[in-house]
Parts: C-alpha cells; sequence; structure tokens
C-alpha cells in the first residue's frame, strides 16, 4: 500500500499556515519548511471555520507542494468540527493529520477510527494517512508514552505549550515551565520509536530568544519545532543542521569503522579512543542528517 | 591711460573698453544689506509677473516633496487665477497629490506633461484620455540630459526648498536652523536650477547667509518667495524606512543578495544601488550582514538613499554616499551631518551625455511590475493598462550597473508578473541581467557566465520561460489589455529617443 506519508523523514521545521488565508496557503511552498500545516483550529476564527475548510480542501486538490509533507491541524472531535474537517481533508489527499488537545490514547484511537472510516468510504487504502498527536495539558503530558503507542499511524507528537502553561497555571518564560513537559513528550515520542516535536515560539521579532530556544531543544533531542513565520526557517535549520566540525568527526568516525572492518578489527579507534557503538550510531545519524538536509536544500 | 588701440590683438582679448571706475561702494553692514535683497517678491503672483511668463510656456517643478507637495498645486492655482493657457508642466515627477491638475488641463492652464512617472487620479484620467497632447515620460537621467542639451527648454523653474537665505542658495536641510522640514537631497532641482530662463525659490524657511552648502546657489536664482506653506512634512518624508516584513518579499531580497554574491560582484570596494520597493531595499539587510562576514565594504552607495544605508554608512561598511534623493529622514539626516554623504545632482546621478555615477555602479537592485521573457520592464502601467508609476532611475542604472538584478513576486494576487510581452516597456530586456522572484532565478541568456556562476554557488537557475509557466501554473494566462489607437503617453529610453508608447484604456 502507498502510504502519503513517511515515518522517517527530516521534520527540522513545521510551519503553521492559516487556513483561512488563500496568499499565505499559495504561498506556503516557496520557503524551505520541511512540512507545512495549515491550521484549521486556532488561528481561525468560529465564524471563518467553513471557509478555511473549503480554502484548504481545494489548496490540497488543486496546488502543487512538491515534495513538502502536507500537514493539517484539525479541530478537537469533541467541537463537532474536527470531524467535518477530516471528511475534507483526508479524501483531499492530507499526508499527515494533527490532533489538537490530546489529553490521552483514545482521543488517538477515536480519531483514528473516524480517518479510517472516511478512508474506505472514498475507497482510499485504509492506513494511507499519516496522524500526529499534540499534547497540550497536564493530562496528556502525564499520558505522552500511550499516546505515543496509541497508532501505527502516527510520525510522531508535538507539545502545544500555550494550552499546557495555561493548565498549570502558569506562562512561558524561560523554558523551566516546560523542562517538565519536553522530556515526558521525548521520552513518550522515543519510546515508539516517533518524531518528537517542539512548540511554537509567538515573539517572532525576537530572533535571539528564538534562537536560544532552538539550541535547547537541539540539547535535549527534539528533531523540530513548529513555526508560525518563514523568518524562523532558517535559523531554526541552522540550529539543527550538523556544523562543519562534528560532522568531520562523524565522517572520521565511519572512516576509522571502516578501516577497522576492512582489518578484520573488532574494535575502531580514534585519535587513541575506542569507538564504541552509541558513537556510531550518533555519527550515522549526524550524517544523515546532514544529507537529508542537503537534499531537501536540492530539491528547491 | 591705457590706449586700446595700441594693445595687439585687442579684439581677442576684451570689448568692454576701459577701466571707467568702480560701482558705488556698499557702506551699511552685512547684516543690513541682507536685510532687504532685492532677489525677495512678496507673493507667487510677484514673481510669476518679474520672470516674464507667457502662455505656451514651459515651467518646471521637482518632486523632493513627493507625496507631501505644496508647490504644483499652488503654483499652477496662482498662474490659472492670472489667466495663463497652454502651460507645458515639466516635473521631474508627479504623484497622486497632484489630483488638482485635472482641472487645470480641463480649462486649458495646462496643456502638455512631462514627468517620470504620475500616479492617483490624475493618472487614471491621463490612462483614459484627458489630454489631447500625450505625457512624455523621462528617466531622471533622460530629463537631465534633455535639459542640459536643450530638448527640454524651461522657461520658468519653480523650485520649492526647505532653506534659502535672501540670495538664493536653496538646500533640502539646512545646517543653521531647527529643520521645520527636510527632504534631504535637492539632486532633481539642480538641471532645471541650472538651465531654465527664470527660477523661483518657493521656501518657508528664509536663513541667514550663506546657506551652505546649498543644492542651488544664488546665482541660478532670480527671485525669492517666502510661503507658510511649501508642503506636509509626513507626506515629504517620516521618519526612518522600516525594513519589510514581508516574508515572501524577504525571501526575494536574500536572494538577490546571493546572487550578486554569486555572481561576483560583492568585493572589497564594491558599488551598488537599491530602488525603491520592498524586496529591493529589504537586500541591504542581507548584504549588510553579508559585509560583517566576509569582512568587506562598499565604496560608494548610490541613488535614492534610505535611512538603512545611512547607518551602514556611519558603521563603516559604506565609505561614500551620492544622494540624488533622500528617501526618509534618516537619510536627510545624515546628509546634513555626515561629511562623506554627498548630494549629487541629477546630471551627476545618470545623464548619458557623459559618464554618470549610474556607470560606476557594480549592481543594482530594481523592482518591476511586469517582466516579459526578453527580459523588458515595466514600471509605469499596471495589468490594467492604467499608468500607475515613475519610470524613475530604472534605465539608467540598469544600462550602467554591470549586474542589473530585478526582483519581483511571480505573482501579484491573481496577476503574474512575468509574461509575454510587458504592457509598456521602461527599461529595455537588453540591460536586464538578473531576475529573481520567490520561486526561482532566471539569467538573461545573454549573461552565460553569470548563470554558469549561480549555478556553481547552488543557486537554480531557470529559464524565463519557464519562471511565466510557473506562473501560469497558479494564476493562468490573463486576458490581454485591450486599448484604443489614442496614443496618452510617450516614453522615452535615457537617451532620449522613443522606446514605447502608452495607449488608451479601452473600458
Amino acid at each position: 500500500m502507498e502510504k502519503r506519508y513517511t515515518k522517517e523523514r527530516l521534520r527540522r521545521s513545521m510551519m503553521f499556515v492559516p487556513g483561512n488565508n488563500p496568499g499565505m496557503i499559495a504561498d506556503s511552498r516557496i520557503y524551505n519548511a520541511d512540512s507545512i500545516m495549515f491550521d484549521l483550529e486556532d488561528s481561525v476564527a468560529y465564524t471563518e471555520k467553513d471557509t478555511a475548510r473549503f480554502l484548504v480542501y481545494n489548496a490540497l486538490k488543486t496546488l502543487n507542494f512538491g515534495k513538502k509533507e502536507i500537514v493539517v491541524r484539525i479541530n478537537d472531535l469533541a467541537s463537532g468540527l474536527g470531524i467535518k474537517d477530516l471528511e475534507a481533508i483526508v479524501p483531499a489527499g492530507v499526508h499527515v493529520v494533527r490532533l489538537p488537545k490530546t489529553d490521552s490514547a483514545q482521543d488517538v484511537i477515536d480519531c483514528e477510527r473516524e480517518i479510517e472510516r472516511i478512508e474506505k468510504e472514498h475507497g482510499i487504502p485504509v492506513g494511507s494517512t499519516g496522524m500526529m498527536a499534540a499534547i497540550e495539558s497536564a493530562n496528556g503530558v502525564l499520558n505522552a508514552r500511550e499516546i505515543a503507542h496509541a497508532s501505527d499511524r502516527l510520525i510522531g507528537i508535538a507539545l502545544g505549550a500555550e494550552d499546557y502553561v495555561t493548565d498549570l497555571k502558569t506562562t512561558r518564560a524561560d523554558g523551566t515551565e516546560l523542562l517538565f513537559a519536553r522530556s515526558m513528550i521525548l521520552n513518550g515520542a522515543r519510546s515508539a520509536g516517533i518524531a518528537a516535536l517542539d512548540t511554537v515560539y509567538s515573539d517572532v521579532n525576537n530572533e535571539e530568544g528564538f534562537i536560544a530556544e532552538c539550541t535547547l531543544i537541539k540539547k535535549l533531542g527534539f528533531d523540530g519545532k513548529s513555526v508560525i513565520n518563514p523568518r524562523q526557517i532558517a535559523p531554526l535549520h541552522k540550529c539543527l543542521v550538523p556544523g562543519e566540525k562534528d560532522l568531520r568527526k562523524a565522517y572520521a568516525i565511519m572512516d576509522a569503522i571502516a578501516e577497522a572492518n576492512a582489518k578484520g578489527s573488532g574494535v575502531a579507534s580514534l585519535n587513541g579512543k575506542m569507538i564504541d557503538k552509541p558513537v556510531v550510531i550518533r555519527a550515522q545519524r549526524l550524517i544523515a542528517l546532514a544529507e537529508a538536509d542537503k537534499a531537501a536544500a536540492e530539491e528547491e | 591711460m591705457v590706449e586700446l588701440n595700441k594693445i595687439p590683438h585687442i579684439d581677442e582679448i576684451a570689448n568692454r573698453g576701459t577701466y571707467a571706475g568702480p560701482k558705488a561702494k556698499k557702506t551699511e553692514n552685512f547684516a543690513t544689506r541682507t536685510d532687504s535683497p532685492d532677489k525677495i517678491l512678496a507673493t507667487i503672483e510677484d514673481a510669476v509677473k518679474a520672470t516674464g511668463l507667457k502662455d505656451g510656456m514651459t515651467i518646471s517643478f521637482h518632486h523632493h516633496f513627493r507625496g507631501g507637495d505644496h508647490i504644483v498645486n499652488q503654483v499652477v492655482d496662482v498662474l490659472a487665477k492670472m489667466g495663463f493657457k497652454n502651460l507645458t508642466l515639466a516635473a521631474s515627477s508627479l504623484s497622486g497629490v497632484h489630483a488638482p491638475l485635472i482641472d487645470h488641463i480641463k480649462n486649458g492652464v495646462i496643456s502638455h506633461i512631462e514627468t517620470s512617472g504620475l500616479r492617483g487620479e490624475l493618472a487614471e484620467q491621463i490612462s483614459r484620455g484627458l489630454m489631447e497632447f500625450p505625457i512624455v515620460f523621462r528617466s531622471h537621467g533622460g530629463r537631465a540630459a534633455a535639459i542640459d542639451s536643450g530638448e527640454l527648454h524651461i522657461d520658468v523653474a519653480f523650485l520649492g526648498a526647505p532653506s534659502c537665505d535672501p540670495y538664493g542658495n536653496a538646500n533640502g536641510y539646512s545646517r543653521d536652523d531647527d529643520d521645520s522640514i527636510l527632504c534631504g537631497s535637492m539632486g532633481y532641482a539642480v538641471p532645471d536650477a541650472t538651465h531654465a530662463d527664470k527660477v523661483v525659490v518657493l521656501t518657508n524657511n528664509l536663513v541667514k547667509y550663506p546657506n551652505m552648502p546649498c543644492a542651488i546657489p544664488e546665482h541660478q536664482v532670480d527671485y525669492i518667495v517666502v510661503i507658510d506653506d511649501i508642503g506636509d512634512p509626513k507626506g515629504i518624508m517620516s521618519g526612518a524606512t522600516r525594513y519589510t516584513k514581508n516574508p515572501k518579499e524577504l525571501l526575494i531580497a536574500q536572494t538577490a543578495a546571493e546572487v550578486i554574491d554569486a555572481a561576483g560582484y560583492f568585493y572589497d570596494g564594491f558599488s551598488m544601488q537599491m530602488g525603491s520597493g520592498g524586496a529591493s531595499l529589504a537586500a541591504a539587510r542581507y548584504l549588510r550582514q553579508m559585509m560583517i562576514d566576509k569582512g568587506i565594504k562598499c565604496r560608494f552607495a548610490l541613488g535614492g538613499i534610505t535611512g538603512q544605508i545611512a547607518s551602514m554608512h556611519e558603521e563603516g561598511l559604506v565609505e561614500r554616499i551620492l544622494d540624488v534623493q533622500s528617501f526618509d529622514l534618516d537619510a536627510a539626516q545624515s546628509l546634513k551631518k555626515n561629511f562623506d554623504h554627498h548630494q549629487i545632482s541629477a546630471t551627476y546621478y545618470a545623464s548619458f551625455l557623459q559618464d554618470a555615477a549610474v556607470d560606476q555602479l557594480d549592481f543594482v537592485i530594481l523592482s518591476a511590475l511586469e517582466i516579459d521573457t526578453d527580459f523588458n520592464v515595466n514600471v509605469l502601467t499596471g495589468s490594467d493598462g492604467v499608468i500607475r508609476g515613475a519610470i524613475g532611475g530604472h534605465p539608467d542604472t540598469a544600462a550602467g550597473a554591470s549586474l542589473a538584478v530585478v526582483v519581483a513576486p511571480l505573482t501579484r494576487g491573481r496577476i503574474p508578473s512575468i509574461i509575454d510581452k510587458v504592457n509598456t516597456v521602461v527599461t529595455p530586456g537588453a540591460t536586464v541581467d538578473v531576475v529573481v522572484t520567490d520561486q526561482g532565478v532566471a539569467v538573461n541568456p545573454n549573461r552565460p557566465e553569470v548563470a554558469e556562476k549561480l549555478k556553481a554557488a547552488g543557486i537554480k537557475v531557470f529559464t524565463i520561460e519557464q519562471l511565466k509557466a510557473k506562473a501560469e501554473a497558479i494564476v493562468g494566462k490573463p486576458e490581454p489589455i485591450r486599448y484604443k489607437d489614442n496614443i496618452v503617453g510617450v516614453v522615452m529610453y535615457r537617451d532620449n529617443t522613443v522606446i514605447d508608447v502608452i495607449r488608451q484604456i479601452e473600458e
């Protein structure tokens, strides 16, 4: 079966695009975001919900987005709007459905059931459509592991910080307030072998603050982050793509391994230090990331 | 006593006779003397009478007061009241504030207009056949050359000035006073002041002699009228031009900067000009960072100058500024206080009659309304055929710069920017080297070495036809505009040959 999504792919930047803004929808492909995320939820006023759904439906049907991953953030199912959203975007060919306000594994299961029904009704192979779950509450954070394991369709789980800090009775500050949630989501995602995706940084004009946050999530281990303005893409990618020095080291490690293998030696070393397995895995990942970045740049 | 007839070759040496004693010497002190100079007249009407203006003559204006200009309308109102008819109005440019000219065209005061551009209601009506005599559109360099060569003869120039002394030294700022109004450079008024038969300076700010530096020196000025209102300071210029926040324009700007670097014109000691428009102005932001990263400097920045260029000058990245027109208050303030920020005339800027500053440009970044598959550029008429722009220095800088980069979004709303034939050719494609859009870059086939350099630097190069196809894939192919036969405008190239005409739109 041809799936519309791939689990393993570059998802450094997932760019939110308001679903009711035709100009921004049409232009979304010109920026080098890894994924475009059309929003039907919080950036769309209640009176604009139908318009947005109709616009995004037509965008998916008619516009060429190249090899970009196309995600649509639907309204939550409890609102009654989520099902309508799914009925429009699943037949239109969305790659990944982003489920908002995921509090439990059951939320994922409920959404998947609807997607499966719609796929069947439209003659789409069951399982073609991917999912990702945004966790935006204390409950969701505590259930991160179960949520991450709730469906095979999940490509990743993401943090939605604005609702989460409100639920915690705090506000966004230096990142301390999000450390627990980020750690839970990261560990949940890794335990399921899927992507861990960070929340948005709303102050578009504060590039320094944005870069600090990117640096932090890279250290923690996140795959990528939602962005709300194309201006955030370049600094985010710069942060997440391995630097020259790290890359050279990774290649040196792989060379040393190859050399040891050629000699029939089971133990490789570089500059007098033994190279153990985790070091090799990290080097491989770094190289894969750099190559994916190069490939993404060539696609444009 | 000198006997002239005994001097060999006296006819070739002098013909003013022998010295007959000095003029009566002035004895009052300077302060008293400058109190009642002869050049200052009470009203615009008095000045008009003094110039000897007659029906059918040519009057001129500059556009340094831009959308805030109150000079053109005030003067033409006076001329209308005085009963003048059939005048030619030769402005360096006109804008939306000049809509009152419509009535003066209808009642026969103004029968012909020369300008760099037109906007607003006046442009709308002219596009619909308001005038029998077509508008003559010239580039800034072309106008300067036409005035310098006598092709465009000006009888009386009415030049607004934010400062002027009692002898006529006029300027766009004053180093003496608090500036109630600033316009920075007055470069486009210089050819008028130099060649007009009579020059009237209209100022709201009479300052002490000598008002130096000055754009217009006293020996070119015949009359001065002090009026309360030369313009609306807010319309003349406001604060700093802010960099655009439009991500699409920023993307185009960044690509343009990368193209210039890849093409080899970004080196220590380069020269540059940024055209007006969000993306071209924003390119300065990326160039600035690239200059810091590479540790290189710009020898000079030319043209319409913004506060961003001025601040790059102040931080030592741009050594010299050649300023023919200041775009914002920050630029005007920099001209006032910075020794290496120079005011230049339109002739110096761009006249084709001799080498001009544009001929020393490495690169220019220019905007466009339409670009065609021959790389011709239109900046004058909109996609509806209505005049809504100005030639400015577009063809001058494109011709002069080693690399002319034209930036435009691939589509504007439902309108493609790249089409088969531009509605109006303003800048010929032979002088346009690279087109940068948000969805790709095209290089003029007559610059294959540039295309190779861009590819080598990893910039994907499309053909202009491919870009056109991309645009059409998004918005389709527009219906051609329907025109009548009536010619409403004649577009002059910078050498003052006719490059295109603008016809009346059919509705």
